[in-house]
């Protein structure tokens, strides 16, 4: 399972990855291959605040919906608009084009402790 | 029908011809809407409906019904959806009411509101409840008022305020944590059991003066009855907690006990399940709900009662939840429930149950020796949750199942069972039926262990295959548009 | 027993099969204090008998020329309607998951959806609701959840039931409603709030009236909140429909189109919404696809919305709906085409018309609707309405249904194409008498 290791994890399959004063968020190439076919993504409204752990997005597949939950806190400075002509970049590319949403983050070290590929790759294991 | 007629099945706009007419309603002769309504109240262009001969329009639908399967035509052992025989007579009784306006005059609506309060009556006896409401239009329906009673009854208490949470075990019906949201709760969900059945220990660690009500199905949708029940109830009203009865399995154990024996507080009941009137489709249904002595304030309005020998609708209820619905529910789906009652009586009403249970513990035998895995297989009831064996999904056995001439069981519900079939064959199907269909779903898997691309190819003798979901879920296309042709 | 095939020997075969002599034992792990409750109901009976029963009851209401509405009507329903509808494979399937096995169903629905999206001028409809009531209660919280909002004002001119309904569920969800009362027979201009997200109103009102609402949706939309509009579907094939005059969200009473009145059901609701709030519709929707070899196909689409996926986070509960009836509308609009439902249309109206007049010829009787109209006015009447209905029932009419809540002696009545000018006539010379 492709885990790259530029970035940070969530154990409910988000990655983040700090890139100057922003956080991009999306889902793991583990989430997009369980969730199977997504049809649609609903984002957040760009300027909302939001607390690490909120549920922000949600990513549709025909038969399932999954919450995204922010990894840390702040404030929705983007997000990806061209998913709602073409969701299907979330299983195409879930590390790139298939990005759901950027945030300005509060505290910086809330970043800091999410986890690491090694302990991501980790979790993926448990739950087999 | 050949394959081409198949892929060009027209839709009702692609066989009209402009200028065609169909039935004619009785006409007054010309009438100008422009000096009727006003000409800035009259739309502009007509609404763009089909314009079909009527021997068109009763091919059409002929033909399209033949696309469709139900009772009427297959076995349909849909679980928790009772998929029971139709008696025709009920359609018949029905027939018998269809000219009454809900605004006549009581006096002159006696026999319809006789039949209302009869009905109530019965079901109070059959489920063991005090009063009962005939308004909600569907299982869910009655589920949203029994929950706003329930809040209504803790709101008149004072308690409103803090008990905010309803507790649902995680097999339940997703309608249920629905349900809970949209009455203004917070949903918790409580895991089963090793065995299936609620963890009572767990359970009990979430009640507290926070719960507003647990709502629970017996039999649940695993098919087992929750034997712990009676324990459960007293610790839920020991803390003051509300006890919800889903009645979408009340098929298993009509007539031999009740939910209100059980300690529940609420019951809904799903006529079109099992009051054996027809799920035409998706609905119409009928959800009644019962409620115990202490909640009868908070029905809704109106109730029938019976003055002397009268019946009147009662709109006196000062601490009632309000409407649900508009007019006294669905009445020609309650005259259905009526007559299926008094056809059965509660021997027979009994017996279905019993019939409902060996049909199924039958079958589910008959699965086993056929290499299905039951996860939890206890003494199931009218249904039982079935996995297909190893390395077969449950979704391209329902399709070989269509090739079959079978309508497919529930999948991949409850939640809790990976691959879940849910089986429920119900009282009035034949033991060789039974057995044809395990042989087909025995071949199907046999088949499928040996060739597993001829599986996932099925089905292939419906009127279309398998259809593209994403492509639908992606880009829908929700109406007909003449550009769009 | 009634509708069961097994026999006795069966039932030995498959109770000894697993392992047990009588039905009983397949309750024997049940409490035993549960078991066996006595209950009260009547022996069964044959079917000849039922329909003694059902027949004896039958008898103790009075049909007869029914000139009562509330948006449930006497029209006209085609022979065929009954005949197709009732057809076993439409009557006794399941809502539709198996594509495949339900292709009937899913393209009825997808021909509904299409037909219920053409007469209320908006772009896109469900597959039905319950009745017209729950449907604008669907329809207020579908528009709070898009504009993230929490107050309703609501015209008097919507129908008193539907505003019940929706009363209950708004206090579930926390959300507050106000009633704007009717001047007259009309609604009057209102202010609307920047933190209203809903404003409800009919067309044609709870009094028949048809009233110029686009003023009243261009003050909504500028304060940010959303036009639901009550509609009767049988209006819609000549007046001016929602989308036309600015409302964002209809609903209505599906039974003018197709369903017998039945006591008030089952019948079915209807919504239609703007495209843009799509996501938002409660309950199931069909859209078309194709299968692996290019055959077009239907199938449920977007249950990501529902409650069998969704769970606690479902935009609504809905499960079952109100199909058949559903289907039964399908039918009767193919039956009469645009032309023979803007006839129907049209000779309601201008019977209803033919009757107002008739009746404002009787002594001490006043309108309270004025025209324009659709198929229903409301008259104020010189004796209690109660039994101006009663006395008439007893002559063999029904109508003059009593609405206090619009004024002292207010009553409320209705035509359909079915009443032929001797039948208004008669109707005419019986309310005469009983004034």
């Amino acid at each position: 399972m492709n885990v790259p290791a530029d970035r940070k994890y969530r154990n409910s399959h988000e990655w983040a990855k700090l890139e100057g004063e922003v956080v991009t968020v999306g889902i793991t190439d583990y989430a997009q291959h369980e969730l199977g076919d997504v049809v649609y993504v609903e984002l957040p409204e760009v300027g909302r605040e939001v607390e690490a752990g909120e549920a922000v997005a949600v990513v549709e597949s025909v038969k399932t919906a999954s919450d995204i939950y922010a990894p840390v806190s702040g404030e929705v400075v983007e997000v990806n608009g061209a998913l709602e002509e073409s969701p299907e970049r979330v299983n195409e590319d879930p590390y790139g084009e298939g990005w759901l949403f950027k945030i300005r983050p509060k505290d910086p070290s809330e970043y800091e402790g999410l986890l690491d590929p090694d302990a991501y790759l980790k979790v993926l294991e448990e739950e087999g | 029908m050949d394959r081409r007629e198949d892929r060009a099945f027209p839709l009702i706009f692609e066989r009209s011809q402009k200028g065609r007419r169909g039935v004619r309603p009785p006409s007054v002769g010309d009438v100008d809407p422009e000096a009727l309504f006003g000409r800035e109240n009259v739309r502009e262009s007509p609404p763009r409906l089909p314009e079909v001969d009527e021997l068109s329009v009763v091919r059409h639908y002929t033909l399209l019904s033949r696309r469709q399967i139900g009772v009427d035509t297959s076995f349909y052992p849909l679980g928790s959806c009772t998929m029971k025989y139709n008696p025709r007579v009920l359609e018949a009784a029905a027939a018998r009411f269809t000219a009454l306006h809900p605004y006549q005059d009581p006096e002159t609506a006696q026999g319809a509101l006789e039949l209302m309060y009869e009905l109530a009556e019965y079901l109070k006896a059959i489920t063991g409840m005090d009063e009962m409401t005939l308004q909600p239009a569907a299982g869910a329906h009655g589920e949203l008022t029994g929950i706003l009673v329930i809040r209504a009854y803790h709101e008149d208490r004072g308690e409103g305020d803090r008990r905010r949470v309803v507790l649902v075990p995680d097999s339940a019906h997703g309608s249920n944590p629905a349900t809970a949201s949209m009455a203004g709760f917070e949903v918790r969900e409580v895991p089963s059991g090793p065995d299936g059945e609620v963890d009572t220990e767990a359970l009990k660690r979430e009640l507290g003066p926070h719960v507003a009500a647990i709502m629970l199905t017996n039999p649940n949708t695993l098919g087992l009855f929750e034997k712990r029940i009676l324990e459960l109830t007293e610790a839920a009203h020991q803390a003051g907690v509300q006890l919800y009865y889903d009645g979408a399995n009340l098929n298993a154990i009509m007539g031999w006990v009740r939910p209100g024996d059980m300690g529940f507080d609420v019951v809904h009941l799903n006529l079109h399940k099992t009051f054996a009137t027809p799920h035409g489709g998706g609905g119409p249904g009928s959800g009644p709900v019962g409620v115990k002595a202490h909640l009868a304030p908070y029905l809704p309005v109106p109730l029938v009662r019976k003055r002397g020998s009268a019946y009147v609708l009662d709109e006196d209820l000062p601490k009632s939840i309000g409407r649900v619905r508009s007019f006294y529910g669905n009445f020609g789906v309650l005259v259905r429930a009526y007559a299926y009652i008094r056809l059965l009586g509660l021997f027979g009403l009994k017996r279905a149950a019993a019939l409902s249970v060996l049909n199924a513990r039958y079958l589910k035998a008959l699965l086993k020796a056929k290499g299905f895995r039951v996860p939890y297989d206890g003494p199931t009831m009218h249904e039982f949750v079935a996995q297909p064996p190893e390395g077969l999904r449950a979704l391209d056995l329902a399709k070989a199942l269509l090739d079959a001439g079978f309508h497919p069981p529930t999948i991949y519900f409850p939640l809790i069972v990976k691959e879940a079939m849910m089986i429920e064959p119900t009282e009035t199907e034949a033991k060789e039926t039974l057995e044809r269909f395990a042989e087909a779903l025995g071949e199907a898997a046999r088949k499928g262990l040996a060739n597993p691309g001829w599986l996932e190819g099925t089905p292939y003798t419906t009127p279309v295959r398998r259809l593209d979901e994403v492509r639908a879920n992606r880009r829908p296309v929700l109406r007909w548009t003449p550009e769009a042709e | 027993m009634a509708y069961t095939p097994h026999t006795e020997e069966e039932i030995r075969a498959m109770l000894e099969a697993l392992g047990l002599s009588r039905l009983e034992d397949l309750y024997a792990h049940l409490p035993p204090s549960l078991l066996n409750p006595e209950i009260p109901l009547p022996e069964p009976l044959s079917e000849d008998e039922v329909l003694r029963v059902i027949d004896g009851l039958a008898a103790k209401n009075r049909s007869g020329p029914v000139f009562l509405g509330g948006g449930v009507r006497d029209h006209f329903v085609p022979a065929i309607v009954d005949e197709l509808a009732s057809r076993g494979e439409f009557l006794t399937a399941y809502t539709p998951y198996q594509p495949e096995a339900s292709q009937g169903v899913l393209q009825a629905i997808f021909e509904y959806q299409t037909m219920i999206a053409e007469l209320t001028g908006l772009d896109v409809a469900n597959a039905s609701l319950y009745d017209g009531a729950t449907a604008l209660a669907e329809g207020v919280l579908l528009a709070l959840r898009a504009s993230r909002r929490m107050r309703v004002v609501v015209s008097q001119g919507v129908h008193p039931e539907y505003r019940a309904v929706l009363a209950t569920y708004l206090h579930a969800v926390g959300a507050t409603v106000e009633t704007v009362a009717l001047a007259g027979d009309r609604t009057p201009a209102f202010e609307v709030g920047d933190d209203v997200g809903a404003v409800v109103l009919a067309n044609p009102n709870f009094l028949g009236a048809i009233e110029d609402l686009a003023p009243l949706a261009e003050t909504a939309h500028r304060a940010g909140a959303l036009v639901v509009a009550v509609a009767d579907p049988l209006a819609l094939a000549v007046l001016r429909p929602p989308g036309a005059w600015g409302a964002d969200v209809a609903v209505g009473e599906g039974q003018p189109l197709g369903n017998a009145m039945s006591y008030g059901g089952p019948h079915f609701g209807f919504i239609a919404v703007r495209e843009r709030l799509l996501r938002q519709l409660p309950g199931r929707l069909v859209s078309m696809t194709e299968d692996g070899e290019g055959r077009r196909g239907f199938v449920l689409a977007l249950s990501a919305r529902e409650q069998h996926i969704r769970r606690s986070k479902a935009k609504s509960n809905i499960t079952t709906n109100s199909q058949n009836a559903a289907l039964r509308a399908t039918i009767h609009m193919a039956a009469l085409g645009p032309k023979g439902l803007s006839e129907a249309a049209l000779a309601s109206a201008a019977g209803a018309r033919r009757l107002y007049e008739m009746l404002l010829e009787a002594p001490g009787v006043k309108p309270l609707t004025r025209p324009p109209f659709f198929a229903e006015f409301a008259l104020v009447l010189p004796r209690p309405p109660e039994d101006v209905r009663r006395l008439l029932a007893r002559r063999g009419f029904h109508g003059a249904y009593p609405i206090p809540d619009y004024g002292e002696g207010a009553a409320l009545f209705a035509a359909s194409e079915r009443a032929r000018p001797e039948d208004l006539e008669a109707f005419a010379r019986a309310f005469w008498e009983v004034l």
